[in-house]
C-alpha cells in the first residue's frame, strides 16, 4: 500500500514526543510512522483482527474495537492528539465520535473525503451515478462510508458541537498540501480532502504540548 | 505442524525445586506452606543477560509439560502447538518455563503432598490457595533460577489470571504480558459450574470427607463427571454439534441408559482419562482459588488500580468469539482498566467456533498475533 497523502501533513502536525490516538488505524502505517520521524507515544484503535495482528507485528499498541462503541472507555484527556484518518464517513455515529475524540484527546485531527469537491459534483451531475473519484475510490456497493459530507457540512457540525478549528488543509491526489479557509466557498469546490486540526472552544489545552518543531510547516 | 518439525528436538530441563523450611511460602490466607516444592520444565537456553526467559501460566487440568513428551501420558505437550523451535513461542530465541501450580498434583506441593508435620498426605488440611499464592511461588522459582525479570509472562485461562496477577504484584519483574482466554474475576456462573464439579467430587463417597488416600480409595466417580461437566464448558454449542451431532455409537438405539449418542461417549472418555492423571483434591483447592480471584477487589473495587504499576508492562490480551465461560467482554474489561491506567496494551477478538479450549487449538490468527506481538517485543527488549 502506499502511503496516504494525508499522513505525511498528520505527521507534520503532530508535535514530537505527544501521546496520540490513532482511531481507525489499519495496519499501524501512520502509528509507525509517527514513532520513527516524532518519537510519539501511540496507540491505536482498529475493528479488524487482521489490522490488529498486522500492527502487533511492527511493535504497536491496539486494541480491536469500534470506533463507534469503544472509544466511551478511554479515559478523559489521556492524549495529546486523537487522529481519524479519513474514517468519519465510515462510522455509524458521525457526531458522537468527534465529541468523543475531543473528550479523549486535547486536539483531534480529523481527514475526510470532501463530497462538495467540483469533481464528485461533476460526476454525479452528468452521470447520474454515484461518484467514483481519488478520494472516494470505491464503487456504492462496497464502500465503507456511509455518511458522506462536504467541507461545509463538517464545519457546520464543529460549529454546531463548540469545536475549534484551529488550521485546515487541503490535500491533492498530487502535490503538497495546502493551507485553506474552511468556510471559503470556493474550498468548498476545491478540495478533494480535507485535514483540520480541533480543539475544544473556548477553553485552551491544559496539558501544554511541547514546542512546536523549529522547522514549522503548515501549521507551525 | 509437520512432522520435521516435531522431530527437532527441545533442549529440554527442569526438576523440582526444593525451598528450605525458612523460606516458607506465605499465603493470602495467613497460612504457610513450610519446605515448599514446585515442580517445573524448562525449554531452550536461558542467554548471557538473563533476559529473554518467558514464563508460562498453565490452566485449571494442565502441568508444567507444556512441549516435548509427557513422562506419564507420552503425549505431546499441551502447548507443542505454540512453544517449540520456530513456533510462536520460539524455544530457540526464548527460554521458556513452567511450574505446576502450587495447590496442584504434578509435583509441586498440594493436598495429595505429604505433610511434614504429620507424615500423612494433608487432604484438606491443606491450607486454601489463591491465584496470587500460586503468582507468588512461580515468583519464588523465577529468583532461585536468578532471573530478574522475565521477557514474558504467558497464560490461557486460569494462566491468564495468572499473568493479570503477575502484572498486579510484579510489575517490575515482567516486560510483557500475554493473557489469553481469561477474565479478571470470575462470573457468577464460572462458580457456579465450578460447584457442580466441587459437589459432585463430595458426593462421591470414596471421598472419604477429603481423606480418601488414607483409605486407599480415590473418588473417581465423583471426579469424573466433575470433568465432564467442566468440559462441556470448554466446547462451543457449535462445536459439540460439528463433532458430534446426533450420531449414535452403534445401529439403533439401546433403550436403556448406556452410550447411545457419541457425546455420551465421548465425555465418559474425557471423564475416565482425567481421573487417571488428576487428584480430586487438587480439583477442589484449584477450582477454589479461581473462584476467590477477583483482581479488582484486591484493589478497593477499582480494576485501573491494579496496573497502576504496570505502566511500563507490554500487554496483550486475546479472547476467542466462541468462548462462552470467559467472553470477550471478560477481556474487554481488563483492556479497558489497562487504558485507564494508561498501560500498553493491546487486545484482538480471533473468530473462532472452538469455544473456550481453541487457545489449546490450531487458531492460526492467534498464533500469528502472539508471534508477532513477542518478536516485536523481543526487538524492542533487544533478543535477537
Amino acid at each position: 500500500m502506499t502511503q496516504r497523502e494525508d499522513f505525511r501533513e498528520i505527521a507534520r502536525l503532530v508535535r514530537p514526543g505527544s501521546r496520540v490516538l490513532d482511531v481507525g488505524c489499519g495496519e499501524g502505517e501512520l502509528l509507525e510512522l509517527l514513532g520513527t520521524e516524532k518519537t510519539v507515544d501511540g496507540r491505536g484503535l482498529e475493528i479488524s483482527a487482521e489490522g490488529v495482528s498486522a500492527c502487533l507485528a511492527r511493535g504497536l499498541a491496539v486494541v480491536q474495537g469500534d470506533a463507534d462503541s469503544d472509544l466511551d472507555y478511554f479515559p478523559t484527556r489521556a492524549f495529546d492528539y486523537a487522529v481519524l484518518s479519513q474514517t468519519l464517513p465510515q462510522v455509524r455515529n458521525p457526531r458522537h465520535v468527534l465529541s468523543e475524540l475531543l473528550r479523549i484527546a486535547d486536539r483531534a485531527i480529523v481527514s475526510l473525503p470532501n463530497f462538495g469537491h467540483w469533481r464528485v459534483r461533476l460526476d454525479l451531475l452528468l452521470s447520474g451515478k454515484m461518484p467514483v473519484t481519488h478520494s472516494l475510490p470505491q464503487p456504492w456497493w462496497a464502500t465503507g462510508n456511509i455518511h458522506l459530507c462536504t467541507v461545509r457540512d463538517f464545519t457546520g457540525l464543529c460549529d454546531d458541537l463548540g469545536l475549534t478549528i484551529e488550521a485546515c488543509a487541503a490535500l491533492a491526489e498530487d502535490g503538497p498540501a495546502r493551507p485553506m479557509d474552511p468556510k471559503h466557498w470556493l474550498e468548498n469546490w476545491r478540495a478533494a480532502s480535507a485535514l483540520f486540526l480541533l480543539t475544544r472552544g473556548g477553553q485552551p489545552p491544559v496539558v501544554a504540548a511541547p514546542a512546536p518543531a523549529a522547522k514549522a510547516d503548515l501549521f507551525g | 505442524m509437520s512432522d520435521g518439525e516435531t522431530a527437532r528436538s527441545i533442549e529440554e530441563a527442569g526438576g523440582v525445586m526444593r525451598f528450605a523450611a525458612d523460606k516458607p511460602l506465605r499465603l493470602d490466607s495467613g497460612a504457610r506452606i513450610e519446605g515448599l516444592e514446585v515442580a517445573y520444565r524448562t525449554y531452550g537456553r536461558l542467554n548471557e543477560a538473563k533476559s529473554n526467559a518467558v514464563l508460562i501460566c498453565h490452566a485449571l487440568t494442565l502441568d508444567q509439560h507444556v512441549a516435548g513428551r509427557h513422562p506419564t501420558t507420552g503425549k505431546p505437550g499441551w502447548w507443542s502447538l505454540v512453544v517449540g523451535p520456530g513456533l510462536p513461542i520460539d524455544t530457540d530465541r526464548y527460554f521458556v518455563i513452567c511450574s505446576n501450580v502450587v495447590g496442584g498434583c504434578q509435583g509441586t506441593t498440594g493436598p495429595a503432598s505429604i505433610d511434614p508435620a504429620t507424615g500423612e498426605p494433608y487432604g484438606l488440611s491443606f491450607p486454601m490457595v489463591t491465584i496470587a499464592d500460586m503468582v507468588r511461588a512461580q515468583a519464588m522459582l523465577v529468583e532461585a533460577l536468578d532471573i530478574e525479570q522475565l521477557f514474558a509472562v504467558v497464560g490461557g485461562s486460569m494462566g491468564g489470571m495468572q499473568v493479570l496477577q503477575w502484572a498486579a504484584d510484579y510489575p517490575e519483574r515482567l516486560y510483557a504480558a500475554v493473557s489469553i482466554a481469561s477474565a479478571a474475576r470470575h462470573s457468577a456462573q464460572n462458580i457456579a459450574f465450578h460447584e457442580v464439579g466441587r459437589q459432585a467430587v463430595m458426593a462421591d463417597p470414596d471421598w472419604r470427607g477429603g481423606g480418601y488416600a488414607r483409605a486407599g480409595v480415590r473418588p473417581e466417580k465423583g471426579l469424573a463427571v466433575a470433568r465432564m461437566a467442566a468440559h462441556i464448558t470448554y466446547l462451543s454449542e457449535a462445536a459439540l454439534q460439528r463433532k458430534f451431532g446426533r450420531e449414535l455409537q452403534r445401529d439403533g438405539l439401546s433403550w436403556g441408559f448406556d452410550a447411545d449418542f457419541q457425546v455420551e461417549s465421548y465425555l465418559r472418555h474425557q471423564g475416565a482419562s482425567f481421573v487417571d492423571r488428576f487428584d480430586a483434591n487438587s480439583y477442589l483447592y484449584i477450582t477454589r482459588a479461581m473462584d476467590y480471584f477477583d483482581l479488582a477487589a484486591q484493589h478497593g473495587g477499582v480494576l485501573a488500580e491494579a496496573f497502576r504499576r504496570a505502566r511500563d508492562v507490554r500487554f496483550c490480551a486475546f479472547s476467542f468469539t466462541s468462548d462462552w465461560l470467559y467472553p470477550t467482554s471478560e477481556s474487554r474489561q481488563v483492556v479497558q482498566a489497562l487504558n485507564a491506567a494508561g498501560a500498553r496494551a493491546s487486545f484482538v477478538e480471533i473468530v473462532s467456533d472452538k469455544g473456550h479450549d481453541a487457545f489449546l487449538l490450531d487458531e492460526p490468527v492467534l498464533h500469528a498475533a502472539l508471534a508477532g506481538f513477542l518478536r516485536s517485543a523481543g526487538q524492542v527488549r533487544g533478543l535477537s
